[in-house]
């Protein structure tokens, strides 16, 4: 046997399944029309692909998945399209959204249609894509694309069947495990063929179910999957619950089931994918309960996709009158509809019509007097109450706190609650605000970095236009002592060059005057050698001069070009020693080719620039809350200390 | 049918408020009978008196505030506050006892905080806390069982025990007869066993127990008190059955209460400061741990919270008790921890489903990846 967890809290209303088992499976004649929204999943709505006035097909593709996380929908039966547009779906707010309508011609024909004779045969992402295809989708509630699920990015070695129905009233589920339990082991043998046969595979189903569990029990002979039953308990079939009392771990927050190794499929899903890949058929029927005190008739049927929910009521003897609301899904989790004309979709589990003694309208609510029955409840292992408090007075810092996100709307606290307090319908409220924000938040955010770079960059900018202006001025300066008008005439020359050029030819022109001095250099220092054997002293000295004069020429044009490529010497052997040594020297040079100024102005652009760099990770650790603080705090101060001097410096020697 | 806009769960339980307080005031009946079997009249007289005031102050409040009055009486929260702080009441105090304590539970402690839910402290403690400074006297005369009555003394009957609470109904008053020794409340009052005890000075526990009247008649830790404090204990088992609170908070309180006077027992010296027994059935230690420090809206709210809530009240009743100037301890001990629920609770909120360690970690993980992000 299996070891199996507690549910960590929990509640247990009465299940009420009894009343719609004691029939088989029926079906229902075909409707008059049938309305089949697209977006019957989790993910984008899939993109029709026929035309009013189209003649389908049963089993026909209607709309085929767009992108990756969507789901194709195909014709329930054979008839004819006849409108495509908004019509309202099953959805707790009661919107509309594109259906596409079918008047069915009573005929029920088939489209052609064929499955794998053995699916072992085709590698899995064939059998993902028939099931990509075939519109199969959770049939557990959420409707996640199945094949998206069969897909994930980390290894499985735990595939879960959730067959625990732990709603009260629904008993889809468990009328499927009665009557289908061969196919659904096949089924589960596919998924876990598909999922690279994980180590363990287990069928969850709670203990108020022994037919369903005696029935698969006998078709799991001859395999490895294993059967788990555990107390009756709400809400142990939600995912997380199901794979903490299976397994005793815990889906990590706002992680997957994936992230620990664990796929978790319902067993509908299961018998579905079996008859997409055996048999070719795509999803379009599933089981729905119809139960309820309100419908004379408690049963569950097969029914089409797309069939309107006012056909079933009509087929169970609804009385009206005595229905106090009709829920879609579960007492406490559905929602109630608006509307009769609503259709079933892939996720629709049961209609409920409860009469006015079974579900009374609800009392208004009285004060919270923090009595704790909700934290008892929670599965979660939230504290309700407090959520409560925070969500009234829109507090939603602590509400974060309190993990408000990790509440998955189970509905456990709300019935508990003595004073009748919607909690949940708080939750929601304020999951949604809390949202909202949090999208808000994002765009400022992205706003002020977009500002914050742009005034940044305008700022480096301007300083160094100061500092380059500074040096063309010194430069000007220079020029004008040195070379009398024809100097100046080339430097105002040269200025106007370089203020139409582009940064490119800027780039390359420097470039060019780099690889320029580099040949006089080369020529200076040939003609010295050549002249070492020479006798005059006189004219050794004034190609050695030369030589020197060519180096601060290439050493400005280098630095000014912003490279440091080391000063070619053929004269000294190039061992990595003499190289450092001649970079040195070609630093020494540069400097000794630049005035204070200029120097003072570098020194400035470097402080500066390291000053802004201790400065952003000051900010950072302040941020974080880092312990070094305040050694950060220190350099960026002595940044500042020799950035002052600096200036000063340069002051003094301008003025 | 309505097709309502009615979002889940639409299944609710049976439990409603009401329900929930009717319960606990049920539970006090084994207590009260016994206060009532060694005391006399006296504690259902207050019990009553104080629940007519309370009923009377609670609809003035809610009219003043212009609210439904029937929906806020309708959940006995001002009742048992009533039933609780006429139970704390010396049986037999005056009239005007009960009701300034009553009114002043009601209408300030409770509903200028903003009423049921939003008081900060247990208002039938405040009532109590409020009568115990304002009138020691009233407050500290607690009647003598009946067993220990001088042999010429009578019980006082029901009838009798009004005209002591409530002298105008007394013909001897209204004829401005002198009061008579039986028609005042001192004759009949001595001190508790907590009082007793306090006072032993250079007697080992058990010469002091042969000596003592109380503790000579008792069976465990004093007569009447003893069962008084098994009465309550009942009925508080009886709400932990019908899982009307968690049994954090009672056996937190019990259990360092009782390891308090374990360690300070001395083995039963001339300065022993009282066997666990002795703390644990004297006083009101079964009504503050059951009726008391249960009350859910000024508690702790996680269990671990309650956990400690409890035990730090019952520490603290041992420190008043011992070395404090008031012999019993409960009211205080539980005002000074409402005002230290609210830290507890920072500290003690559970770990939330997928988080790894507790929930102040997870948070500052979450604050971390936030950091991150940025």
């Amino acid at each position: 046997m299996r070891k199996i967890w507690n549910l960590i809290g929990g509640v247990h209303p009465p299940e009420n399944k009894h009343q719609s088992v004691k029939d088989s499976v029926g079906s229902l004649p075909l409707p008059e029309k049938l309305t089949i929204p697209l977006n019957q999943h989790i993910g984008a709505p899939s993109k029709a692909i026929v035309a009013i006035g189209d003649k389908v097909l049963k089993g026909q593709v209607l709309a085929n998945p767009k992108g990756v996380l969507s789901a194709g929908v195909h014709a329930p039966t054979s008839g004819l399209v006849s409108d495509i547009g908004d019509h309202p779906i099953p959805h707790p707010s009661g919107m509309s959204a594109h259906c596409i309508t079918l008047i069915p011609d009573g005929e029920d024909q088939w489209i052609a249609h064929e499955g794998l004779s053995n699916y072992r045969d085709h590698v899995p992402e064939k059998l993902l894509e028939i099931i990509r295809l075939s519109g199969v989708a959770g049939l557990g509630g959420a409707g996640f694309p199945t094949a998206v699920k069969l897909n994930p990015q980390k290894p499985i070695s735990t595939l879960i069947l959730n067959g625990t129905e732990c709603e009260p009233y629904i008993t889809s589920d468990d009328m499927l495990m009665r009557e289908h339990p061969e196919d659904i082991v096949q089924g589960i043998e596919i998924l876990s063929y598909i999922l690279g046969d994980p180590k363990e595979v287990v069928i969850g189903v709670e203990d108020n179910k022994p037919e369903a569990y005696a029935a698969l029990k006998s078709y799991l002979k001859n395999t490895t999957i294993e059967l788990a039953t555990f107390q009756t308990r709400y809400p142990s079939g939600g995912e997380k619950q199901l794979i903490q009392i299976l397994t005793g771990t815990e889906v990590p927050a706002k992680g997957l089931p994936s992230d620990i190794g664990i796929a978790c499929l319902n067993v509908g899903t299961a018998y579905a994918v079996y008859r997409a890949i055996v048999f070719g058929e795509p999803l379009i029927s599933r089981i729905t309960t119809v139960t309820g005190k309100a419908c004379a008739i408690n049963r569950n049927y097969e029914i089409l996709i797309g069939t309107p929910i006012s056909h079933l009521l009509k087929h169970n003897a609804f009385n009206k009158k005595n229905c106090s609301r009709l829920i879609v899904g579960g007492p406490m989790m559905g929602f109630a509809l608006e509307n009769l004309d609503i259709p079933v979709i892939k996720t629709t589990n049961c209609i409920l019509a409860p009469s006015e003694e079974e579900f009374p309208s609800p009392q208004p609510a009285q004060a919270c007097i923090r009595c704790g029955m909700c934290a008892e409840a929670c599965p979660a292992s939230l504290l309700p109450q407090q959520l409560l408090w925070y969500a009234q007075s829109k507090n939603y810092e602590k509400l974060e706190v309190q993990n408000l996100a990790d509440c998955i709307e189970c509905g456990a606290c709300s019935y508990v609650c003595p004073s009748n307090i919607p909690l949940v319908q708080y939750y929601r409220a304020s999951k949604g605000e809390m949202k909202k924000q949090a999208e808000e938040k994002v765009s400022a955010d992205r706003a002020r970095q977009r500002f914050e770079f742009q005034k940044n960059r305008k700022e480096k900018e301007i300083f160094a236009k100061k500092v380059q202006r500074d040096v063309r001025l010194k430069a000007a300066a220079q020029a004008k002592k040195n070379s009398g008008t024809e100097g100046i005439i080339q430097a105002a020359m040269d200025r106007a060059e370089a203020k139409k050029s582009s940064p490119e030819d800027q780039h390359s022109r420097s470039a060019r005057r780099i690889a320029r001095f580099e040949d006089q250099l080369r020529s200076a220092q040939e003609k010295l050698e050549s002249l070492k054997e020479g006798v005059t002293g006189d004219q050794h000295e004034q190609a050695k001069a030369s030589v020197e004069d060519a180096k601060i020429r290439l050493a400005e044009a280098i630095s000014s070009h912003g490279l440091s490529v080391p000063i070619p010497n053929p004269s000294e052997t190039p061992d990595s020693a003499s190289e450092a040594i001649t970079r040195a020297q070609a630093k020494v040079t540069i400097q000794a080719g630049l005035s204070d100024e200029e120097k003072l102005c570098n020194t400035i652009v470097s402080l500066t620039a390291r000053l802004e760099k201790a400065t952003t990770r000051l900010e950072i650790a302040k941020t974080e809350g880092s312990e070094h603080i305040d050694a950060f705090t220190v350099a960026a101060d002595k940044l500042k200390e020799k950035l002052a001097t600096a200036e000063a410096d340069l002051s003094k020697i301008r003025t | 049918m309505a097709l309502l806009k009615l979002t889940s769960p639409h299944a609710h339980s049976a439990q409603n408020t009401a329900r929930v307080m009717q319960l606990v005031i049920l539970a006090t009946i084994p207590g009260l009978f016994a206060l009532t079997l060694f005391f006399g009249w006296g504690s259902l007289i207050n019990v009553t008196l104080s629940c007519m005031v309370a009923v009377g102050c609670e609809a003035l409040v809610i009219r003043l505030r212009k609210r439904p009055i029937m929906f806020y009486l309708k959940d006995y929260s001002a009742i048992l506050t009533a039933v609780l702080l006429g139970i704390s009441l010396p049986p037999l105090a005056p009239w005007w006892i009960a009701v300034v304590g009553t009114s002043f539970a009601i209408i300030i402690a409770k509903n200028l905080y903003g009423g049921l839910g939003y008081n900060p402290f247990n208002p039938a403690m405040i009532g109590y806390v409020v009568l115990l400074i304002s009138f020691p006297v009233q407050m500290t005369a607690w009647p003598a069982p009946a067993e220990l009555y001088p042999s010429d003394m009578q019980v006082p009957g029901l009838w009798h025990s009004i005209q002591i609470v409530l002298p105008l109904l007394n013909p001897d008053t209204l004829s401005g007869v002198s009061e008579t020794a039986s028609g005042t409340i001192d004759a009949y009052t001595a001190a508790t066993p907590l009082d007793t005890f306090k006072q032993n000075t250079g007697l080992l526990v058990d010469q002091f127990y042969k000596k003592e009247l109380f503790f000579s008649q008792g069976t465990w830790a004093g007569l009447g008190w003893e069962w008084v404090n098994i009465g309550f204990l009942l009925g508080g088992l009886f709400l932990l059955y019908r899982k009307i609170f968690t049994w954090h908070a009672p056996l937190g309180m019990l259990l360092s209460l009782a390891l308090c006077s374990v360690i300070f027992y001395d083995s039963g010296s001339s300065s022993s400061l009282g066997s666990p027994l002795f703390h644990l059935l004297s006083g009101a230690t079964m009504f503050g741990a059951f009726f008391i420090i249960t009350d859910p809206v000024t508690s702790a709210t996680s269990n671990k919270g309650r956990l400690i809530y409890g035990a730090l009240i019952g520490v603290l009743i041992f420190i008043i008790r011992s070395w404090g100037s008031y012999p019993d301890a409960i009211a205080f001990a539980v005002l000074l921890m409402n005002f230290a629920a609210p830290l507890i609770d920072n500290y003690t909120m559970p770990r939330t489903y997928g988080y790894s360690k507790s929930g102040v970690k997870s948070n500052k993980k979450r604050k971390e990846d936030q950091s991150d992000a940025r």
